[in-house]
C-alpha cells in the first residue's frame, strides 16, 4: 500500500510536470530526427579537384555525378589555387609518370572520395595495359610452341636412326613440361551486392544508430531518476517520507517503479519512431531490442538515483555527466572496439552502455537472437540491481532502520 | 506502562566525531504535555527532533518513545511531524498531498476522508483542499504541513518551528488546537525560537550550543532567576553559561 501510494504520487507528479514529460518523450525523438537528416546526406554537393596535365584516360575514370574536374596551366601556388576556386583536391601530373596529389583534408570524407577515386582509376588503367602487355606475349608463346614443335619432329627422325633399346629410352619422356598457353580473355565480371542491413544507401545515421538510440535511453533516464531524488531530497520531503513507517527500499522501489513505468514509454516511442518514422531496418527481433533498452533504462535508473546521492543540489548532478554519462557513448560501439588499446578495452568491460551498444549492434545490425546475447542482457540486469542495492543501503544515511 | 511518552536520557551526538552538536541532554514528556524547545537557530533543536524521532543516530545515552527505544521505524506510525521546511509537493494538490501522507501511515480509507476534513478544517484550509501546492502562500503551506502532521490524531506531536511565517491570528488558531489535543491527553515537543510561544508551554528546555543550559515550567524558570519573561530568561541562562 505504501509502495503503491509512492508509485501514485511518482506518476501524478510527473503527469503534472509537461516539460519533464517533454525532455523524456520529445527531447529523443527530436534528436533522433536532427542526427537523421543531418547525416543521412550521401554526399549530394559537387566537389571540384583542380587538375594540371593530368592523363586523360584517368580523367575519365575519375569523374563521376558529384566530382568536377577543371584542370588548370599551372602548377604554381597550388595552395592559394585550391582556396581560390574552393578545391577539394589538386592532381599534378607535371612529369606525366608520377601523380602528385595535394588534399585540402577538411572533410575526410572527401579525401576518401578522391583517393578511392584515384587508386581505382590508376588500377583501371594498368589493368588495361596488362591485358595488351598479356596479348603480345600470348603472340610470343605461340610463336615459341611452333620451334618447340618442329624441334620434337626433328628429334623423332633422329630416334628411328637409333638402336631399340636407346629408342624405349626415349620414348619414355620422364616429365613432359605441358605448357598450356591458353590465354584467357579477362571476364568483365558483374557484381551484384546484397546487403543484410540498412542498403546500399547505409549512412552513417544507419551505422551509429543502434548505439545512439540506447544512449539516448541512457542518457534522458538517467538525467530524469536521479534529479527527481536529488530535488526530493533538497526539499526535504524525502526526509518527511522518512519520518512515516515506510521502509527505505520502498522508497527506492516505488521510485525505480514509478520512473521505471515512464522510462519503458519512452523506450517503446524511442525504438517505434526509429522502425516506423525514420525507417530503421532491424535485422533482428523488435522485441528483443525493446528488452535490451528497458534493461538500459533500468540500469539508468538506478544509476541516476545513485549519482544523486552524491550531489547536493541540480548542478552538482548535471556535473556527473561529463564523468559518469558522455564517457559511455564512446564504449557503447559508435567506435570499434577491437581497435582499441588493451586497458581501453578493460574499462569497456564495467562501462554498462558497452553491453547495451554490443547487443543493440549485434540484434539490429546482424540479426543476433536471444540465445546469442543473453549473457550481455543478464549483465546489464546484475549492473541494475547492484545499483538498486546500493541506493537501498544508501539511504541509511537519512535513517538508520 | 510509565507514563512517559517520551524519555531522553543523557544523549549526545557529534558531528563527525569532533563537533559536539548536542550534549547531556536529559527529557521527560508526560502524556498531555506540551514541551517547548527553546533556543537560536543552531542551537540543536531540530538534531534533537531528528533524534528522538530515530532519524539520527545519538553517539550515546537512550531515547525511548513510547517506552520503545528508537530508532523504530514502526513507532513513526504513531508520531505526528513536522519539518522544519515544508516538505510538500507543489505538483500535487493539498489534498493529493494529505492522502499520499495518509496511505503512508496506513489509514484506513475509509476513515482518511474524515481525517483529512477535520485537518484541513483545524488549519482553516478546507476550501483551498484541491488547489495545487505551487498555488500556495508561505502561511498555507504552513498549515498544511500542520494539518499533515494531525492527519491520524497521533497521541505525540513534534512540530519543529510551527509557527514561523504564520500570521498572530493563524498562531493563535493553532496553539488553541494544540490546546484542544492537549486536553485529549496528547503529548506536543515543539521548537521555537519565538517567546510568546515559550510562555505558552508546559515546560521548556533552553538550548544553546547544544547544552540544555536550563529546564523547568516557564514559572519555574522565572523565579529561577528572579526574571518576568522567558526572553529574560534566555537572556541570563545565557550569561551563566
Amino acid at each position: 500500500m505504501r509502495l503503491i501510494a509512492l508509485i501514485k504520487r511518482v506518476l501524478t507528479q510527473m503527469r503534472r510536470s509537461p516539460r519533464t514529460i517533454g525532455l523524456m518523450f520529445i527531447a529523443p525523438l527530436f534528436i533522433l530526427s536532427l542526427m537523421y537528416v543531418l547525416l543521412a546526406n550521401n554526399n549530394t554537393v559537387n566537389s571540384y579537384v583542380g587538375t594540371y596535365n593530368l592523363n586523360h584516360q584517368i580523367a575519365e575514370n575519375l569523374e563521376t555525378k558529384h566530382l568536377k574536374l577543371s584542370s588548370t596551366n599551372s602548377d604554381r601556388h597550388i595552395q592559394k589555387q585550391m582556396k581560390d576556386h574552393n578545391w577539394i583536391a589538386f592532381i599534378d601530373m607535371s612529369d606525366r609518370k608520377n601523380v602528385e596529389v595535394t588534399y585540402q583534408n577538411s572533410d575526410l570524407g572527401k579525401t576518401q572520395l578522391v583517393k578511392n577515386g584515384l587508386k581505382a582509376s590508376i588500377m583501371k588503367l594498368k589493368s588495361k595495359d596488362l591485358v595488351s602487355n598479356l596479348k603480345v606475349s600470348g603472340q610470343a608463346l605461340k610463336a615459341q610452341k611452333q620451334a618447340i614443335l618442329t624441334q620434337q619432329k626433328a628429334l623423332k627422325e633422329l630416334a628411328a636412326h637409333l638402336p631399340a633399346p636407346a629408342r624405349a629410352k626415349m620414348s619414355k619422356p620422364t616429365n613432359k613440361p605441358k605448357v598450356t598457353g591458353k590465354i584467357v580473355t579477362p571476364t568483365d565480371y558483374k557484381i551484384t551486392s546484397h546487403y543484410i542491413y540498412a542498403g546500399a544507401n547505409a549512412t552513417f545515421f544507419d551505422q551509429a544508430l543502434p548505439a545512439l538510440v540506447t544512449f539516448f535511453v541512457f542518457f534522458f533516464v538517467f538525467l530524469i531518476s536521479g534529479i527527481s531524488l536529488l530535488s526530493e531530497r533538497t526539499s526535504g520531503t524525502l526526509s518527511r517520507l522518512l519520518a512515516t513507517p515506510i521502509r527505505r527500499s520502498e522508497i527506492i522501489f516505488g521510485y525505480i517503479i514509478g520512473y521505471g513505468i515512464f522510462a519503458i514509454i519512452q523506450t517503446l516511442l524511442i525504438v517505434c519512431f526509429t522502425v516506423f518514422v525514420l525507417n530503421v531496418h532491424i535485422v533482428g527481433n523488435f522485441w528483443l531490442v525493446f528488452l535490451t533498452n528497458v534493461l538500459v533504462a533500468f540500469v539508468a535508473l538506478t544509476m541516476g538515483i545513485f549519482a544523486s546521492t552524491f550531489a547536493q543540489n541540480e548542478f552538482q548532478m548535471m556535473q556527473f555527466i561529463p564523468l559518469l554519462v558522455i564517457p559511455q557513448v564512446f564504449f557503447s560501439g559508435i567506435i570499434p572496439l577491437a581497435g582499441m588499446a588493451q586497458w581501453l578495452q578493460w574499462i569497456a568491460h564495467i562501462m554498462p552502455m558497452y553491453y547495451a551498444g554490443n547487443t543493440m549492434i549485434n540484434v539490429i545490425t546482424k540479426g543476433y537472437l536471444l540465445s546469442d546475447v543473453w549473457l550481455n542482457l543478464v549483465i546489464l540486469a546484475a549492473f541494475g540491481i547492484l545499483f538498486t542495492l546500493l541506493n537501498i543501503l544508501g539511504m541509511r544515511r537519512f535513517r538508520q532502520v | 506502562m510509565t507514563n512517559n511518552l517520551v524519555s531522553v536520557q543523557n544523549i549526545a551526538k557529534s558531528y563527525d566525531g569532533k563537533h559536539p552538536i548536542l550534549k547531556d541532554i536529559n527529557l521527560e514528556l508526560l502524556a498531555g504535555q506540551i514541551v517547548g524547545l527553546l533556543g537560536p537557530s543552531g542551537a540543536g533543536k531540530t538534531t534533537l527532533v531528528k533524534c528522538i524521532m530515530g532519524m539520527q543516530s545519538v553517539d550515546h545515552g537512550k531515547i525511548e518513545v513510547f517506552d520503545t527505544p528508537m530508532p523504530n521505524r514502526q513507532v513513526l506510525g504513531k508520531i505526528g511531524y513536522m519539518a522544519q521546511s515544508d516538505a510538500l509537493y507543489d505538483e500535487l494538490t493539498a489534498r493529493e498531498n494529505l492522502i499520499f501522507f495518509g496511505n503512508l501511515l496506513s489509514v484506513a480509507k475509509a476513515d482518511l476522508n474524515k481525517m483529512i476534513e477535520h485537518a484541513a478544517q483545524v488549519v482553516n484550509l478546507t476550501n483551498d483542499l484541491d488547489k495545487p501546492v505551487s498555488d500556495y502562500s508561505g502561511g498555507m503551506k504552513r498549515r498544511l504541513s500542520v494539518a499533515i502532521a494531525l492527519l491520524q490524531s497521533p497521541h505525540l506531536l513534534i512540530l519543529d518551528e510551527p509557527t514561523v511565517g504564520i500570521d498572530p491570528e493563524l498562531r493563535q488558531q493553532i496553539w488553541q488546537e494544540l490546546k484542544q489535543l492537549k486536553s485529549e491527553n496528547k503529548s506536543i515537543i515543539i521548537t521555537t525560537h519565538v517567546m510568546e510561544d515559550a510562555e505558552q508551554c508546559d515546560y521548556l528546555m533552553l538550548i544553546r550550543d547544544g547544552y540544555a543550559i536550563s529546564q523547568g515550567t516557564p514559572s519555574e524558570l522565572k523565579e529561577k532567576f528572579g526574571v518576568d519573561s522567558i526572553e529574560e530568561v534566555f537572556l541570563s541562562a545565557g550569561r551563566d553559561k
